[in-house]
């Protein structure tokens, strides 16, 4: 039992990931009827920006501290921190330690941005091409954003912490009766599971009780009807699509300390936030987010050494085997409407 | 002429022509100058050329006529370069066994695999192709490493059975892959003055499969079942109202272009007797892709010539640095010299790729038919100007 | 015995009756016009004979074969070619290739593996290509791109892609909708003169009533999902059941 509980911890935050970032996705595919093959390089570019975040807070100057020396025997440079300057040394460091959750504040603006100027700038015009010169375009848009991250970041991953607080795990099993250690999470990504809940409710809420949202859901299930009704559903398209690009970014922001980022982490998860989309159902909200927490946990199920005992390899294929057969039997995902991606 | 129109023809014997002296063609630089490095005609990237040549074209036949976009064809390489390196393990290092076996155990795969993928079209069959090769990845990676040799790749050992050739040589050694004694690192130097052209027998043989290739693919393309394949990316509704079943026209497209890959896993073995998992990733199908588009989807002649561009950005383009740059520009005046090299440099050395997505970008964008379509579309405009040179005003209408 | 038999066919979507106990015989070499208001049933029923829909009960009869549950083109393969409201064609392919589709579909079947063999080479499908075309007065335009063909020829095009495979019945779902008068006028003729030259049997789904009158031998008028009278055009022109169904869907 005890066992059971922590498989499904264990995949809630990689179903976290793939609920984010499938929800973005489908975001795109429903309002814009767009495959999105950038979404992934997103989700990169907001790790990114935390990266950015924490590297900037923590620019340092060199001061010659003459109480040390170094192994030469001269007084010895230290990097200070500007913030130490600015703040002292004790909220200086707090900042510094918070400053993955501080990169949320500077992300959410620079990947609506970024979300923009992609649709502006690229998607609009290929909103009346087929499908699969959509899947190219973005898929070289991917391509050259991913370069570039190289170009500056390097190919290496760069470890970035979470704050102190949140270091350490957590004993989930004695709060509900279990032994001590039976159950361990660590605090971080139960942070980035609620994170998670609190992003899919803000954009479901969004949908659900703003006007704008109700004229996007509108423009989902008939856009032309909509268009006629005069109201200019492009504009509130590309808004979407900033929102989309804004979510894929805090997944993003917020798994930097789970996994150092590199700048292949998007295309990793982008074949798998596809998958889960299809199994969801193309279209379905609802569908990507359940379909994306189901899968993360069948996988956590799979990487057990029972599992894979049993069955070996199936930890490596069960998204992909699930996904295959949801595709045939239902060709319209767990949630999917008719009609959507249906030549 | 061999069953082809003339044009046609005459693109076979460019084919032939180019492959033929590709040894020549790519080394324009003499031997030892500064600039030999950027030689392509080395049998190693030659080889990868023609190899990459034949995938791409295969590739083609799927998505140039039907429209489906397979984003899982490598799996079905890396499932011919096994089968072939198991040929070389169990049977003999002659290289034609093993290269019908990878085709045919490739042809296998993908009717299986097809089968199953086309039963879903557009998007769908995309992401299914995808998943079959992605798992088809994971297991050669993990389960299946008794077949696949796991994380090392599959390699040829001394005490392979090998039970038409010998398990080793009289010195000791592996044997090396070769055509009835033919060993395909065989390689003949030719000086010219300055220069030094090397003829390989593995490129030769990878050349003349090629050849034989495209010009397979030139039948097909002329081929009622061509035209059934067109048909079906032009108007699955009409397809069906006019009494065909597109399912099995798809599905023998997948096939051949599955084969077509296993052709090319099993040549890439011939040539380097190892096989391993990542040829099977779905980054590696994504090449191909790349390939055939950048070079013209659809178009004869231009999947070789993205494999080619493609192959050449890799290995050539990839090593100009920046000292070669400010070899370069070092006619410049200092500053802007600096400029300069500071603005091209992440696009040219290790920055290649970023440079491909750009131009891969730019052709989805502007350019649907690809680089064909953009040399036609060139010489098109050359010759109106000609013909508007010779009779000015002629395209006038007259009032 | 017609060479379509429709016997008792029921159809529901949801709390929606869209056909009733339809029943229809279409003789062979006759035109046919099955005519009704809109939400008639029109379509589902088209939809029904070709494959498209599968109805709740009922029997639809083919030259003696149900055609129920057989897929689109296994009905087409029996002898039925469709005319579509907007023209499907392949378009990206040039008029000639268009043409000689349905004719390797008529020889070889469903399918056939002809990935050698050169299109050149097919001297016979060629000729019944070429002959197609001269006959629809397009030869001239046989190597251009259907894309760039005006919308009369489009129509056109299709027409002789249906005809060239020598249908034992031609069904048109209102083939002049949202066409300009001229274009009406055109088309009329072309099936006139297809109707006399080759004496093809035809069902026609039609909402412009003088489509209807100068060219059908035989009238359905279908209300509301149920056939109300079948008779010849000079008999239904006034009758006051035919009268009422269309008046009613003025009124409302």
């Amino acid at each position: 039992m005890d066992q059971f509980i922590l498989q499904i911890l264990n995949g809630l935050d990689k179903g976290s990931a793939y609920a984010l970032i499938a929800l973005g996705l489908t975001l795109i595919f429903g309002t814009l009827g767009v495959v999105n093959f950038a979404h992934g390089a997103l989700f990169m570019l907001g790790a990114f920006c935390a990266v950015t975040v924490s590297k900037l807070l923590s620019l340092s100057h060199k001061v010659v501290d003459d109480t040390r020396t170094d192994f030469l025997g001269n007084p010895m440079q230290v990097d200070v921190p500007y913030l130490h300057d600015w703040f002292g040394a004790a909220t200086g460091d707090t900042i510094i330690d918070w400053a993955v959750p501080i990169s949320i504040i500077f992300a959410i603006p620079v990947m609506v941005c970024i979300g923009f100027i992609m649709e502006r700038g690229l998607i609009k015009h290929f909103y009346k091409r087929p499908h699969a010169d959509q899947i190219l375009v973005t898929f070289g848009l991917a391509i050259v954003i991913q370069e570039v991250i190289k170009y500056y970041y390097g190919a290496n991953p760069i470890p970035t912490p979470a704050p102190s607080a949140f270091k350490g795990s957590f004993d989930f099993g004695v709060l509900i009766g279990f032994d001590v250690n039976a159950i361990i999470y660590p605090y971080w990504r139960l942070v980035y599971f609620f994170f998670s809940l609190v992003v899919i409710g803000a954009v479901f809420a969004f949908l659900q009780f703003t006007t704008f949202g109700m004229v996007v859901r509108a423009g989902m299930a008939d856009r032309e009807t909509v268009g006629l009704l005069g109201i200019d559903i492009d504009k509130r398209f590309t808004v979407m699509f900033g929102i989309a690009a804004a979510v894929a970014g805090l997944a993003g922001v917020m798994y930097v300390p789970i996994n150092p980022p590199n700048y292949h982490m998007g295309m990793d998860f982008l074949v798998l936030s596809f998958v889960v989309v299809v199994v969801g159902g193309m279209g379905s909200l609802p569908g990507a987010v359940a379909a994306g927490f189901l899968l993360g946990i069948l996988e956590s199920f799979a990487s057990t050494s029972w599992a894979v005992s049993n069955l070996p390899g199936i930890n490596q294929v069960i998204i992909y085997l699930v996904a295959i057969i949801i595709l045939l039997t239902r060709p319209r995902g767990l949630m999917g409407r008719k009609g959507v991606m249906e030549e | 002429m061999l069953g082809l129109e003339k044009k046609d023809f005459r693109l076979l014997l460019v084919v032939i022509g180019l492959t033929l002296f590709a040894p020549i063609i790519l080394n324009p630089f003499p031997a030892g100058s500064e600039m030999a490095q950027f030689n392509a005609g080395y049998p190693d990237l030659m080889q990868r050329f023609v190899i990459f040549g034949i995938f791409a074209i295969g590739f083609n036949i799927l998505f140039g006529l039907t429209g489906y976009l397979s984003f899982g064809h490598a799996a079905f390489l890396g499932v011919g370069s096994y089968s072939a390196v198991w040929m070389f393990k169990l049977l003999s290092m002659n290289v034609l066994p093993a290269i019908i076996l990878s085709v045919i155990i490739a042809g296998l795969f993908s009717l299986l695999i097809g089968f199953i993928s086309l039963r879903r079209s557009g998007i769908y069959f995309s992401i299914l192709t995808l998943a079959f090769a992605q798992m088809s990845f994971a297991l050669a990676y993990s389960v299946l490493t008794p077949i696949t040799g796991g994380e090392t790749g599959l390699q040829l050992a001394l005490d392979d059975p090998r039970i038409l050739g010998a398990s080793q040589t009289a010195s000791g050694n592996i044997p090396v892959p070769s055509l009835f004694g033919l060993e395909m690192r065989a390689s003949y130097e030719m000086a010219v003055g300055a220069w030094s052209f090397t003829f390989n027998a593995g490129y030769y043989l990878a050349a003349i499969i090629l050849v034989l290739a495209f010009y397979l693919a030139i039948r097909i393309f002329r081929s009622p079942f061509g035209m059934m394949l067109r048909a079906i990316k032009s108007n699955q509704t009409r397809m069906s109202y006019t009494g065909l079943n597109a399912r099995p026209y798809t599905l023998a497209a997948f096939v051949i272009s599955g084969m077509y890959a296993g052709l090319a896993g099993g040549l890439m073995a011939s040539m380097d007797p190892l096989a391993g998992a990542e040829r099977m990733q779905w980054t590696a199908s994504g090449e191909v892709v790349l390939m055939t588009i950048l070079g013209g989807a659809g178009t004869l002649i231009g999947p070789v010539l993205g494999a080619g561009m493609i192959k050449y950005f890799e290995n050539i383009f990839s090593k100009i640095n920046s000292q070669v740059l400010h070899e370069w520009f070092g006619f410049l005046p200092d500053g802007l010299e600096d400029f300069v090299v500071t603005l091209i440099y992440p696009f040219v050395g290790k920055g290649w790729h970023l440079t491909l997505g750009i131009v891969f970008m730019l052709v989805v964008i502007f350019l649907p038919g690809g680089l064909v379509q953009g040399g036609q579309k060139i010489l098109a405009t050359l010759r109106r100007k000609k013909t508007d040179d010779a009779n000015p005003g002629a395209t006038k209408p007259a009032e | 015995m017609g060479i379509l038999e429709v016997k008792g066919i029921n159809k529901r979507f949801g709390g929606l009756q869209a056909l009733g106990d339809v029943n229809l015989s279409v003789e062979e070499n006759t035109v046919h016009a099955i005519i009704g208001p809109n939400g008639a049933g029109k379509s589902t029923l088209l939809n029904v004979l070709v494959g498209k829909l599968i109805p709740d009960s009922g029997s639809v009869m083919f030259d003696g074969q149900s055609v129920l549950g057989r897929k689109p083109h296994e009905i087409n393969q029996m002898g039925i070619s469709r005319v579509f409201q907007t023209p499907e064609i392949f378009t990206d392919l040039t008029v000639f290739e268009n043409v000689m589709i349905p004719c390797f579909a008529k020889r070889d079947g469903a399918f056939r593996m002809h990935a050698i063999e050169s299109i050149v080479s097919e001297k016979g499908i060629r000729a019944q290509a070429e002959e197609m075309l001269a006959d629809v007065n397009m030869l001239e335009k046989r190597d251009m791109l259907t894309s760039s063909l005006s919308r009369g020829d489009k129509r056109r095009l299709e027409m002789a892609m249906c005809l060239v495979q020598d249908p034992k019945l031609l069904l048109l779902d209102e083939p002049t909708a949202g066409m300009a008068r001229a274009d009406t006028e055109n088309t009329i003729n072309l099936l006139k003169e297809i109707r006399t030259k080759r004496g093809i049997t035809m069902a026609i789904i039609e909402h412009d009533m003088n489509v209807v009158f100068s060219l059908a031998e035989r009238i359905t008028v279908l209300a509301q999902g149920t056939p109300l009278v079948e008779d010849i055009p000079e008999n239904i022109k006034g009758h006051p059941k035919v009268r009422e169904a269309y008046l009613g869907e003025a009124q409302v």
